[in-house]
């Protein structure tokens, strides 16, 4: 059911705050489509197939990546020196090759001539065999929604995060059975700061679980049983954050994950993630995404943690305009922007719960075909359960009343522990009640023209076209460096990763890159429509 | 002073007895020692999971117990609340009270307060991680916005300035920039224990400070203040390491910014000020509360990131 309009925007505000966002993020795509980052060429490496890690841990790919880099440098990228060390021989395969870079053992060049065009013809065979193997775990996506049955929005979503991937498959598979659409598994810990991507199956994590290639096949093959086993696809989330968002984007394409987090500020306001680098990353990352059909979820539920939820509403709208400018770009379509939110604005303040529904209204109305997600109040959840819970019971109102697609279940036990087997079925229990209570509650809930509501959100707007003229205007990284979003304030040149940032040469070569930006991500598909671009 | 009684006793009356001295949890009678409980236990909802849920109250010693509510979750596992009357008594006045901190535990607010107030400035800090402890886990907690234990790091109080160098930073690097920012206070962390390298590392540290800041008094009075963090201090004074305070496993950034306070303001600083009002700046609001499991991130992530 498409949202009805119900707060009377003035169309000419949406369209102004939407073209801002437009110019805003436009100097930020053309950075990211000029710089490479050591990330992003490591996950060529493993789009290409290179997996696993030497005795220490150290995966193959990071070894085969520094090795070019200290020899020719990425400005030409990785492909072309592999692809031509490969060439020369006497390398059986990738693996080969870089467990023999990583004893010093070969000697890379910037291949010229035919010996650039042989690497070339090489490289873009073994990018197309990757992008086919996510295409073809797209399509089985596709067939198993068919199969199985698509469960209707709201979704639930639910978070595991016991640090061991053998105890994380039967919770989740305990929380499927008892409601959840989506399985989050958190990752540990630190991993966003963390410049590789971790091997294999792992079973120690702090306060979360390694996001590795096998975890997540472990865990998709865990979901996609009890995905038959209920009749309904229970969908998978990972994090495509940090330092390594690009390998992990490529990862979770390769194992058919379902969503990603991949927010466009979250890692350098608090994770402290140098803004070029994420920027860089964060278009890669995107790409994947939107061939992989997989919906990103957006992290602007974390302002809120930080800022004031009244005060900062606003900034709130438009960093979500911003994620939609640069999903648009990368090729992401409407439904798969799951924009953040949250119901986060402090319980003392008089008529909070009048103020969530305007927030979240507003939301509502300006992405009509996105499928939001909705976060659970956090920082106002004191340790004192009961309260909790009822906090949470008012959350779960305010998305059925406002049609949010995604609902993210609050635990009553948030910041104490993370949930217990009880905790999640009791959070079950209360999101059960609610919709069955007034699940349609959104068709009667119209506010009252110019009421309280209303108006709040039309406030929330104009907050948010101040803010975007002036993010416009200033710049992007000048905005972040003022500490615009989310308060903390992060320079251009500061924060972690910066020296994993290359500006591309003259015939640099990324045949990953070639085919994200030469093709529709969606190709063929029925219902696949290009997204209609705003004029910058 | 001596109180009439109407009995004509000139005698200071006698304290009540202080019943409370000995002490049972109170549902709604004086000594009735109800509490309520759930837990879950991991069998199958029915008669014998309820006689075992009866079973563990009785071993926890609630006597009589009753399970007023029990529910399957899922196949293999039932939930259940409990209530039920404890016989232990406690006898409060033996219990002794716990040894404060030295300095009173603040919220960003206030710690954000004292600092304008004491300072008229940003206060400075330098984080960093020394030779070649590449865990910068501990020092992130401490220092990023996203914290630890749902409370903000150091980044996030308007009124510290954070220089967060990272890791592998060489001690005359951390010199340096220490210098140059004009820190109020120096922030290494040391996670790494091979061979007693944290212990070195910061005598290290704390050596090439006080070379090169000669005349100083104290910390804060013509050198900055030396705070080191790691889990494996606990057997070292700061004394002997030459710095000026030592955090060990789970400190808080809430318990790193009062010591700041505590250490490098005068204690007027924290004083009531009727000009600010009761409440702070909307930039510290609400950044007293407990918690943001935001995923990933972590714990991570990142729902996270």
């Amino acid at each position: 059911m498409a949202p009805q309009r119900k707060l009377d925007l003035d169309p000419e505000v949406v369209r102004t705050a939407r073209r801002l966002a437009a110019r805003a993020a436009e100097p930020i795509i053309e950075m990211a489509r000029t710089h490479t980052t050591v990330s992003v060429e490591r996950a060529l490496l493993r789009l290409a197939g290179l997996s696993g890690a030497d005795g220490e841990g150290r995966p193959w790919a990071n070894h085969l990546a520094d090795a070019v880099r200290d020899q020719v440098g990425l400005e030409h990228g990785v492909a072309l020196p592999v692809w031509d060390a490969l060439a020369r021989g006497p390398y059986g395969s990738l693996a080969h090759l870089a467990r023999e870079a990583a004893r010093g053992r070969v000697k890379f060049r910037l291949p010229a001539g035919s010996d650039a065009a042989t690497a070339t013809d090489a490289a873009r065979k073994a990018a197309r065999s990757g992008i086919t193997r996510i295409d073809r775990r797209r399509a089985e996506r596709d067939r198993m929604l068919r199969d199985t049955g698509d469960p209707a929005q709201p979704w639930i979503y639910l978070i595991v995060a016991t640090g061991d991937i053998y105890e994380d498959i039967p919770q989740a598979q305990a929380a499927a059975r008892e409601g959840a659409d989506v399985v989050a598994v958190i990752r540990s810990t630190g991993q966003s700061l963390l410049d590789f991507v971790p091997e294999g199956p792992t079973r120690e994590g702090y306060a979360g679980t390694y996001a590795t290639q096998d975890n997540f096949r472990l865990m998709r093959a865990a979901l996609d049983d009890v995905s038959r086993e209920l009749g309904r696809y229970v969908r998978l989330t990972n994090y495509a954050s940090g330092l390594c968002m690009p390998e992990i984007a490529t990862l979770a394409g390769l194992e058919r994950l379902d969503m990603m987090l991949n927010d466009c500020m979250y890692g350098i306001i608090f994770r402290d993630i140098n803004p070029r680098r994420t920027f860089v990353d964060q278009r890669f990352s995107r790409q994947i995404h939107a061939r992989a059909g997989i919906v990103i979820n957006t992290g602007e539920d974390n302002y809120l943690t930080t800022a004031d939820a009244v005060d900062a509403a606003h900034t709130v709208v438009a960093s979500q305009l911003l994620n939609e400018r640069f999903g648009h770009e990368a090729g992401l379509t409407d439904a798969q922007l799951g924009l953040g939110h949250a119901f986060e604005i402090n319980p003392a303040v008089p008529q909070s719960f009048r103020l969530e529904l305007a927030h979240a209204q507003l939301v509502r109305e300006l992405f009509p075909d996105a499928p939001l997600k909705y976060m659970p109040p956090t920082k106002h959840m004191t340790g004192n359960i009961f309260a909790g819970y009822l906090l949470d019971a008012f959350f779960n109102l305010a998305g059925v009343m406002t049609g949010q697609s995604i609902i993210l279940i609050g635990m009553m036990t948030e910041g104490i522990h993370t949930p217990w087997l009880s905790d999640r079925d009791l959070a079950l229990e209360n999101v059960r009640y609610v919709r069955d209570a007034c699940g349609g509650l959104a068709d009667d809930f119209v506010p009252r023209p110019d009421g309280f509501v209303a108006q709040r959100a039309r406030q929330v707007l104009g907050e948010t076209v101040e803010l975007l003229d002036k993010v416009a205007g200033d710049g992007m990284l000048t905005a972040i460096a003022e500490g615009t979003f989310g308060v903390t304030r992060r320079p251009a040149d500061g924060g972690k990763g910066l020296d994993g940032v290359v500006e591309r040469a003259p015939g640099y070569l990324n045949p990953a890159i070639e085919i994200l930006d030469a093709e529709d991500p969606h190709g063929a598909r029925p219902g696949a429509h290009a997204e209609q671009e705003v004029p910058a | 002073m001596t109180v009439e009684s109407p009995l004509g006793n000139t005698e200071a009356p006698a304290e009540p007895a202080d019943t409370r001295q000995v002490i049972r949890p109170y549902g709604d009678t004086t000594g009735d020692g109800m509490v309520q409980m759930s837990f879950s236990l991991p069998v199958p909802a029915g008669k014998r999971a309820e006689a075992a849920a009866l079973q563990l109250a009785a071993k926890m010693g609630l006597e009589p117990a009753s399970v007023v509510h029990a529910k399957p979750m899922g196949p293999d596992f039932t939930f259940f609340i409990v209530y039920g009357r404890v016989g232990h008594l406690i006898d409060y006045a033996s219990i002794p009270a716990p040894p404060e901190r030295e300095y009173p535990l603040l919220a960003a607010p206030e710690v954000n307060r004292a600092i304008r107030r004491a300072l008229g400035r940003r206060l400075v800090i330098v984080g960093a991680c020394i030779g070649t402890d590449a865990h910068t886990v501990g020092i992130d907690a401490i220092l990023n916005v996203k914290g630890f234990a749902g409370e903000k790091g150091l980044e996030y109080y308007g009124e510290i300035e954070v220089v967060n160098m990272g890791a592998q930073v060489t001690v005359a690097e951390l010199v340096e920039r220490a210098k140059a920012a004009d820190a109020d206070a120096v922030l290494v962390s040391q996670v790494v224990t091979q061979k007693n390298a944290h212990l070195h590392n910061t005598k290290q540290m704390a050596a090439a400070f006080h070379a090169e800041y000669p005349t100083a008094v104290a910390a804060g009075m013509g050198r900055p203040l030396l705070v080191v963090g790691g889990p494996r201090f606990d057997t070292v004074a700061p004394e002997d390491l030459g710095v000026d305070r030592i955090f060990g496993k789970g400190t808080t950034p809430a318990e790193v910014a009062s010591y700041l306070v505590h250490a490098l303001l005068p204690a007027d600083a924290l004083a009531p000020d009727p000009a600010d009002g009761p409440t702070a700046t909307p930039d510290d609001a609400h950044n007293a509360t407990r918690t943001d499991a935001q995923p990933d991130d972590p714990a991570e992530g990142d729902t996270a990131p």
